[in-house]
């Protein structure tokens, strides 16, 4: 089948080394009339610089408030073929390995009832189905629960799909088994993931170290980030080959050639805290001045591991600017040991939703709620003593909100008494 | 158990959640989970990892676009039934991993890689995106499928990468260079901690369909979504509707999400900024938000000229500059902002000092800085 629409803009997007989407589309769009409809309203919007596509409204399957998002084209009139284009959200594996045999019957379901379009995968995390009707969304669902034995992932203002690095699977640097957390997490709360019930969206995200590869720390409302608290692991073997050039430094990050690796200048004269010495035998790490950012550790991998002691640093509020400017998390518990069925960590997460359900507005994020109300209210409603690692430094404003209850007799004041001892 | 249309709730399941990642694992990842001991670079894009019991995995990184058909994927499938024994991942910055459980495996699966082109001519399986250079640049819709967007998404993701495909397919730069895109300041790719985010900016208020308004909105919805409270409720030739106080509006498009009768994405207005500097690992220093580098950039389809240039220029100058493991952000607080406009000659504007909320944390108060 020939496509329909000239695209002479999209065409110049064929070009160059980097993999072409355009190129793609192309080859499923001999067969797929959305796909081909679709390259039309690009080069549309390519011309106009203006996009085309409406508001969603309200689709979904029966019994969820989210996991779809309706699109509609406001050009139907030229592009009848994606009238409808509406996306799914299906809820990812953990970490996002798949078998081929289980990738194939998604691309076969797809194929049937959609566009055959996908992202794999959303920035959430989960797998998107770019692009079908409103009457093909329950036939999908029903093949999606019933043949490939997955989910809708979440949309709108409910708990969004929770999601991890690779953690243990193929990282010696997780202090986290951070799939199992991200998985007993979603299936618990698949009532909060699937029918909205919150002031605005939530998310969780598991790092299993404090290189933090997907970006819990701004990203999520719940940050959940792995830590150890005992010593850094070294074999002084390994730290004398490092410098002996017969180990490649930074794990072949700056190229993969053996080359003496400079430790003072490389790792000690970066290390945050100055906690380390290497006296061209040993090295030497103070490790209660450590704050474990993870720098030498990266530099020699083959050299230097987390303790043992592990579990998770939990911090909250991130989100992108939408509405009050963007936030990164902040330290709420400095250590959590994380262990299945995780239930200290689900009594923490329960309060805190209760309080944001109670007094967040319409829209309000987490992070926001506790700029507004303060953190040490937030504390109060999750039951947690203050503590120094959750700030960089005390305030510096001394206008400080004393409660009645913290100072002796309260706030009532003798007027006649106190008129005794002063004259008007 | 077929889907029956007239009757919804005959054999429904819901709330299963997602599969049980374990049964995705290669049989090597599941023997050794958590056995992990190190890691090595071989060469751009190639992984291996050991394992305690002496296990190794070798990992060929391979950057893909976010959006891919089912071609695509099935294409995906057959490499890995044919290298992998039927398995594959996916990273968060959406690039496709290979693995193989012995050496020798290795080379077939690269140049079975290296192999497979496009008709027209790009690489389907660039492979890269590992250590000290650039990898997949995340983003999001964009004009292809969102409805808020002010720029393209894959399109000006291509552009860029095409220019910086050899920085994808090497390791020369001071250290990795994370670059993200997000169409609008909604940030569905929270792009505000990238080393360079690429984000798509209104510049003309909303304007109001009175005649719409209370037929698609909520008006009070709309009135409280405003951040600045610049939208109050008014009675328009006898129609209930808003009115915009324009001189307040920062064009966040917040309004248009809860109320379709009020569009603002528009040609003229339209386009880019470029931000800097971000970082959201915790080694060394903590992370960053980025911070603005470029106030604006037309909108330029289909090659987006001027971005590219940008990019490029400002990649150049720290791959120059910087010291070894220094980010762009560490970088630029060690040298100065003044010595980061001056060296990559970007122009400084009125737009770079910032006048929202809490603007002062960021001018300068000290008597320490550069001529």
């Amino acid at each position: 089948m020939a496509l329909t629409h000239k695209t002479p803009m999209l065409d110049e997007l064929e070009k160059g080394h980097w993999p072409s989407f355009i190129s793609d589309i192309k080859q499923i769009a001999e067969r797929k009339p959305a796909c081909d409809d679709l390259l039309g309203v690009m080069e549309k919007s390519y011309e106009d610089k203006e996009g085309h596509w409406k508001h969603g409204g309200i689709v979904g399957v029966l019994g969820y408030g989210g996991g779809v998002i309706g699109r509609y084209c406001d050009r139907p009139d030229l592009f009848p073929n994606v009238a409808h284009f509406h996306t799914l959200r299906v809820n990812q594996p953990a970490s996002k390995f798949y078998s081929t045999e289980h990738l194939r019957k998604v691309c076969d379901m797809w194929e049937k009832h959609g566009s055959g379009l996908t992202n794999m995968h959303g920035s959430t995390g989960d797998i998107i189905l770019l692009g079908t009707t409103t009457d093909e969304l329950e036939p999908t669902f029903y093949e999606l629960t019933h043949t490939l034995n997955m989910d809708l992932g979440g949309s709108g203002s409910n708990l969004r799909t929770p999601s991890c690095c690779l953690g243990k699977a193929r990282c010696e640097w997780s202090c986290l088994d951070t799939q199992d957390i991200t998985y007993n997490l979603t299936q618990e709360y698949q009532d909060e993931l699937h029918r909205p019930m919150f002031p605005y969206k939530f998310k969780f995200k598991t790092s299993g170290c404090p290189n933090d590869c997907v970006a819990a720390i701004a990203r999520a409302d719940c940050s959940i980030i792995g830590t150890w608290r005992d010593d850094i692991r070294i074999d002084q073997e390994a730290v004398r080959a490092y410098a002996a050039g017969e180990l490649v430094p930074n794990a072949g990050s700056h190229g993969t050639e053996p080359r003496p690796l400079d430790i003072q200048k490389e790792v000690i004269d970066l290390c945050p805290t100055k906690c380390m010495a290497w006296d061209g035998k040993n090295l030497k790490i103070w490790n209660e001045e450590c704050t474990r950012c993870m720098h030498c550790i990266n530099v020699m991998p083959r050299a230097l591991r987390p303790g043992t002691d592990v579990g998770a640093t939990i911090l909250c509020g991130a989100k992108a600017p939408i509405l009050e400017g963007a936030q990164l998390s902040s330290v709420i518990i400095p250590f959590m040991r994380m262990e299945s069925p995780y239930d200290e960590f689900k009594e923490f997460v329960e309060k805190m939703w209760d309080w944001w359900m109670e007094l967040g507005r319409n829209r309000e994020r987490l992070g926001e709620l506790i700029q507004r109300l303060g953190l040490r209210e937030f504390l109060k409603a999750v039951e947690l003593e203050p503590d120094p690692r959750m700030i960089n430094t005390p305030r510096y404003n001394p206008y400080i909100f004393y409660a009645r209850e913290d100072v002796p007799g309260g706030w009532e004041i003798d007027a006649k008494a106190y008129r005794e001892r002063h004259q008007p | 158990m077929a889907f029956d249309p007239n009757d919804l709730m005959k054999d429904r399941i819901t709330d299963i959640g997602p599969p049980h990642f374990e049964q995705f694992f290669p049989p090597i990842i599941k023997e050794n989970y958590g056995k992990w001991i190190y890691h090595e670079i071989l060469e751009p894009g190639v992984l291996v990892h050991v394992s305690e019991t002496g296990a190794e995995v070798y990992t060929v990184r391979t950057g893909g676009c976010r959006l891919m058909s089912v071609d695509m994927i099935r294409e995906i499938c057959d490499i890995a039934d044919k290298h992998c024994g039927g398995y594959v991942r996916w990273t968060t910055r959406n690039n496709v991993e290979f693995m193989v459980d012995s050496k020798d495996k290795l080379q077939p699966l690269i140049d079975d890689l290296k192999s497979r082109k496009f008709p027209a001519g790009s690489n389907k399986f660039p492979i890269g995106g590992t250590g000290a250079g650039i990898t997949n640049i995340v983003h999001t819709q964009g004009w292809l499928h969102c409805h808020t967007p002010a720029i393209d998404a894959s399109g000006i993701v291509k552009s860029v990468l095409d220019e910086l495909y050899d920085d994808f397919c090497s390791m020369r730069l001071p250290a990795q260079v994370r670059i993200s895109l997000a169409c609008c300041l909604n940030m569905c790719g929270a792009v505000h901690c990238s080393d360079i985010a690429i984000l798509g900016v209104h510049r003309k208020p909303p304007f109001v369909e009175h005649e719409r308004v209370s037929k698609v909105c909520e008006i009070p919805l709309a009135i409280a979504a405003c951040p600045t409270a610049a939208i109050k409720p008014a009675k328009v030739e006898g129609m209930k509707s808003v009115v915009v106080n324009n001189d307040r509006c920062m064009f966040c498009g917040n309004c248009y999400t809860m109320c379709p009768a009020m569009p603002l994405a528009n040609a003229e207005g339209d386009g880019v900024a470029l931000w800097v500097g971000g970082k959201v690992s915790n080694a060394r220093c903590a992370p960053k938000f980025s911070k603005l580098a470029v106030p604006y950039i037309p909108n330029e389809p289909p090659r987006w000229p001027t971005v590219v240039k940008d990019i490029k220029k400002i990649v150049e100058v720290y791959a120059s500059d910087a010291n070894k493991y220094e980010r762009i952000g560490e970088w630029i607080e060690r040298i100065g902002w003044e010595r980061f406009f001056e060296r990559t000659e970007l122009e400084f504007r009125h737009e770079h000092i910032d006048d929202y909320r809490l603007a002062m944390t960021t001018w300068r108060t000290t008597t320490q800085f550069k001529w």
